[in-house]
C-alpha cells in the first residue's frame, strides 16, 4: 500500500471535508516539585506562608525589638499602644508585643507537640484495632467512651490534677485527642486490608508486619496528615482555652491564654490587652485550618468538591 | 422499632460505665501525687493525708470503684472539698444558667446554620456560595472567647444594645433573660454554625445529583418545595448526626463563654473549682456533662428513624 493512497483519494462532487476541529484539550502544564505543589494549592501556599512567619516570629521573638516578657514595671502601668509599647503594657505594667511575640512559642509549641504524639498513640492504636481482631473490640469500646467526654472537659479534669507546665498541658491535650485518631485510622485499616493487593501480600506469605509497614502505613499518610493539622489546630485552641481559665501554662510563662486571662479584669476599659492575643491566636489557627483544608483538597479530590 | 430503641439504650449502658471507669481513674492515671497537688504547695502533711483519705486514694482502687459507683447510681456524685456541700446541689444551682444558654445557641445554630447550608448548595459555586463557605472557614478558626470579646465590645459597650455580661433567670421574664442570652449563644453558635453550614452543604450536594430531584424539576415544582422538602429531607440523617456530634463542642465553649460574660453557671462552677483545685466539683461536672452527651447522641440515633422511614432496625 502506497502512502499517498489516503491523500489522493477523490472527493466526489457535492462532498467537502470537515475542516480540523479546534483542539478541546488544552495543553496541561505540569507543575512539578514543591513549588508546583504550592502553585496547584493556593491554600496550603498561603496557610503556609502565614504559618512560616509565624514560626520564624516563635523562634527569633528575643530579636524583634522585645523586651524581658516578663520584666515589671509598675509605673507603666496599662499604657495604651505607642511609639515605645507597640501593643501597649498590661496591668503589671509588662510589655504586651513582647509577651504576645514570646507566647507565639507556647501556642506552636503545644500544637505541634500534640499534632505529634496524638498521631503517633493514634496511629498505633488504630493498627492494633484494625489488624487484630480480638482487640478491636475492646479498644474500640473504650474510645467510645473516651469520646464521650467532652475534649475540653477531660483536659481540664487531667489539669486540675497535675501540676501547671506547658508538658502537662501537651498530656492533657494528647488523651483528649487521640480517640479520634484511632478511629480514623481504625477506619482506613479496615477497608485496606479488603484491598487486592492486600490479599496478594498475604497470599505470597508475607507476614503481617510487613504488610503493615509496605502496604497499610503508607496509605495512612494523607489522611493523617490532614487529621494532624486540625488536632493541631484544636489544641492550640484548647491550650489558650486552659490558659483562660487557669487551668493550662503557669501564670510565669507568657502564653496567649495567660495574656487573656490577665487582660481580662482590664478588657472592659483596656480592651488592647485581650485583642492581640485574641488576633494572634485566630491568624495562627486560621493558618494550620487553611494548610489543613488544603491538603485534603490536594490528596483526596473526592471529598473536595462537596466539603 | 420497640425492639430498636430498647437495643439502643442498653447499648448506651457499657458506654456510660466506661466513661464513669475513666472518670474515676483519672485520679490514679494523673502522673505525680494527685492528693499533694490538690492539697496545694502550702498544705502540710497532715492536710494532704486528709485529702488523700477524702478521695479514698488511702483504699485499693476497686473497692474505692465500687463503692463510688454505687454512690454515683444513687445520684451522689460526694462532697465539695471546698465548701463541703453535696456536688450535686451545686451542680443544680447552677443548672439553668448554662442549659438556657446552650438550647438558646442550639436553635439560634439550627434557624442560621440549615438555612446558609442549603443556599450555598443551591448556588454550589456562586459568590453567594464561595461568601458562605469563607464564613464557615474562618468561624471555624475563631475560638469562643475572641468572639465573645469583640461581640461584647462591638454591641454591648459601643452601641450599648445589650448588656455586657450577667444572667437573668427566666421566672423574671423572657424578654431580660434573652437579652442577657442572645450576645453569649452567638458566641457559642459561632463554631457551630460553622460546622453545620459545611455539613448542610455537602449532604445537599448529594442529595441534589439525585434522579428524584430532576423529577421533581421536571413536574414543575417550585425551588423552595424542592430544597427545603424533598432535598433536605433526604440530607438529614448527616445533619443531625453532626449536631449530636457538634454538642461536645457547646459544652466545652459554654466554660468558655460564662466566664467571658459572667454568667452563673457550670462553667463558672468549673473554672473556680479549678482555681480551689476543688477536684469532686469538677468531677462530678465531667462526668455529669459526659451523660448529658451520651444521651443527646442517644436521642439523635433515635431520632433517624423519625427522618428516614428507609431505617428499620
Amino acid at each position: 500500500m502506497s502512502a499517498s493512497t489516503t491523500s489522493s483519494v477523490a472527493i466526489p462532487p457535492g462532498l467537502a471535508i470537515a475542516k480540523a476541529l479546534p483542539d478541546l484539550m488544552l495543553p496541561v502544564k505540569v507543575r512539578r516539585g514543591v513549588i508546583g505543589f504550592l502553585r496547584n494549592n493556593p491554600t496550603v501556599a498561603i496557610g503556609g506562608a502565614l504559618l512560616l512567619t509565624l514560626v520564624l516570629i516563635g523562634i527569633f521573638a528575643p530579636y524583634l525589638w522585645t523586651v524581658d516578657p516578663t520584666a515589671l514595671a509598675p509605673a507603666k502601668r496599662t499604657r495604651p499602644p505607642s511609639a515605645d509599647y507597640w501593643f501597649g503594657t498590661d496591668a503589671l505594667g509588662r510589655d504586651v508585643y513582647s509577651r504576645v511575640l514570646y507566647g507565639t512559642r507556647v501556642s506552636l509549641t503545644v500544637g505541634l507537640s500534640v499534632a505529634l504524639l496524638a498521631t503517633l498513640a493514634g496511629l498505633a492504636i488504630g493498627l492494633v484495632s484494625g489488624f487484630v481482631r480480638w482487640a478491636d473490640g475492646i479498644v474500640m469500646r473504650v474510645m467510645d467512651g473516651l469520646m464521650s467526654i467532652p475534649p475540653i472537659l477531660l483536659a481540664i479534669a487531667l489539669m486540675a490534677l497535675t501540676r501547671g507546665s506547658v508538658g502537662n498541658v501537651i498530656m492533657a491535650i494528647t488523651v483528649a485527642e487521640i480517640p479520634r485518631v484511632s478511629r480514623l485510622v481504625r477506619g482506613v485499616v479496615l477497608s485496606l486490608r479488603e484491598q487486592a493487593y492486600v490479599d496478594a501480600a498475604i497470599a505470597s506469605g508475607t507476614r503481617a508486619p510487613m504488610i503493615i509497614l509496605r502496604h497499610i502505613l503508607p496509605n495512612t499518610m494523607a489522611p493523617m496528615l490532614v487529621q494532624a493539622t486540625y488536632v493541631c489546630a484544636s489544641a492550640m485552641i484548647v491550650e489558650s482555652i486552659l490558659s483562660f481559665i487557669g487551668a493550662g501554662t503557669p501564670p510565669t510563662i507568657p502564653s496567649w491564654g495567660n495574656i487573656m486571662a490577665e487582660g481580662r479584669a482590664l478588657w472592659q476599659v483596656k480592651p488592647y490587652i485581650v485583642f492581640f492575643p485574641a488576633a494572634f491566636l485566630s491568624v495562627t489557627v486560621l493558618a494550620v485550618n487553611l494548610v489543613g483544608d488544603g491538603l485534603r483538597d490536594a490528596l483526596d479530590p473526592r471529598m473536595a468538591k462537596n466539603l | 422499632m420497640a425492639s430498636y430503641v430498647l437495643r439502643r439504650i442498653l447499648v448506651t449502658i457499657p458506654v456510660m460505665a466506661i466513661v464513669a471507669l475513666f472518670v474515676f481513674s483519672l485520679l490514679y492515671i494523673a502522673p505525680g501525687d494527685p492528693a499533694a497537688v490538690i492539697a496545694g504547695d502550702q498544705a502540710s502533711p497532715a492536710d494532704v493525708e486528709r485529702i488523700r483519705q477524702s478521695l479514698g486514694l488511702d483504699r485499693p482502687f476497686l473497692v474505692q470503684f465500687g463503692s463510688w459507683l454505687w454512690r454515683i447510681l444513687h445520684f451522689d456524685l460526694g462532697t465539695s472539698i471546698f465548701t463541703n456541700l453535696p456536688v450535686t446541689s451545686m451542680i443544680a444551682q447552677r443548672i439553668e444558667p448554662t442549659l438556657s444558654l446552650m438550647m438558646l445557641t442550639l436553635v439560634l445554630t439550627l434557624v442560621i446554620a440549615v438555612p446558609l447550608g442549603v443556599v450555598a448548595a443551591w448556588k454550589a459555586g456562586s459568590l453567594i456560595d464561595r461568601v458562605i463557605m469563607a464564613f464557615a472557614v474562618s468561624a471555624f478558626s475563631l475560638p469562643v472567647f475572641v468572639v465573645g470579646y469583640v461581640l461584647a465590645y462591638v454591641f454591648a459597650l459601643e452601641l450599648e444594645w445589650f448588656p455586657v455580661q450577667g444572667y437573668t433567670p427566666i421566672s423574671q421574664g423572657f424578654w431580660p433573660w434573652l437579652q442577657n442570652l442572645i450576645l453569649p449563644s452567638i458566641a457559642l453558635g459561632c463554631v457551630y454554625i460553622a460546622l453545620i453550614a459545611r455539613i448542610t452543604r455537602a449532604s445537599m450536594l448529594e442529595v441534589l445529583q439525585q434522579d428524584y430531584i430532576r423529577t421533581a424539576r421536571a413536574k414543575g415544582l417550585g425551588q423552595r418545595g424542592i430544597l427545603f422538602v424533598h432535598a433536605l429531607k433526604n440530607a438529614a440523617v448527616p445533619i443531625v448526626t453532626v449536631i449530636g456530634i457538634g454538642v461536645a463542642l457547646l459544652i466545652g465553649g459554654a466554660v468558655v463563654t460564662e466566664s467571658v460574660f459572667a454568667i452563673p453557671g457550670l462553667g463558672r462552677l468549673t473554672v473556680d473549682a479549678i482555681l480551689r483545685r476543688d477536684y469532686p466539683v469538677i468531677q462530678g461536672v465531667v462526668l455529669m456533662f459526659s451523660f448529658l452527651y451520651t444521651l443527646v447522641n442517644l436521642m439523635v440515633d433515635l431520632t433517624y428513624t423519625l427522618i428516614d422511614p428507609r431505617i428499620r432496625y
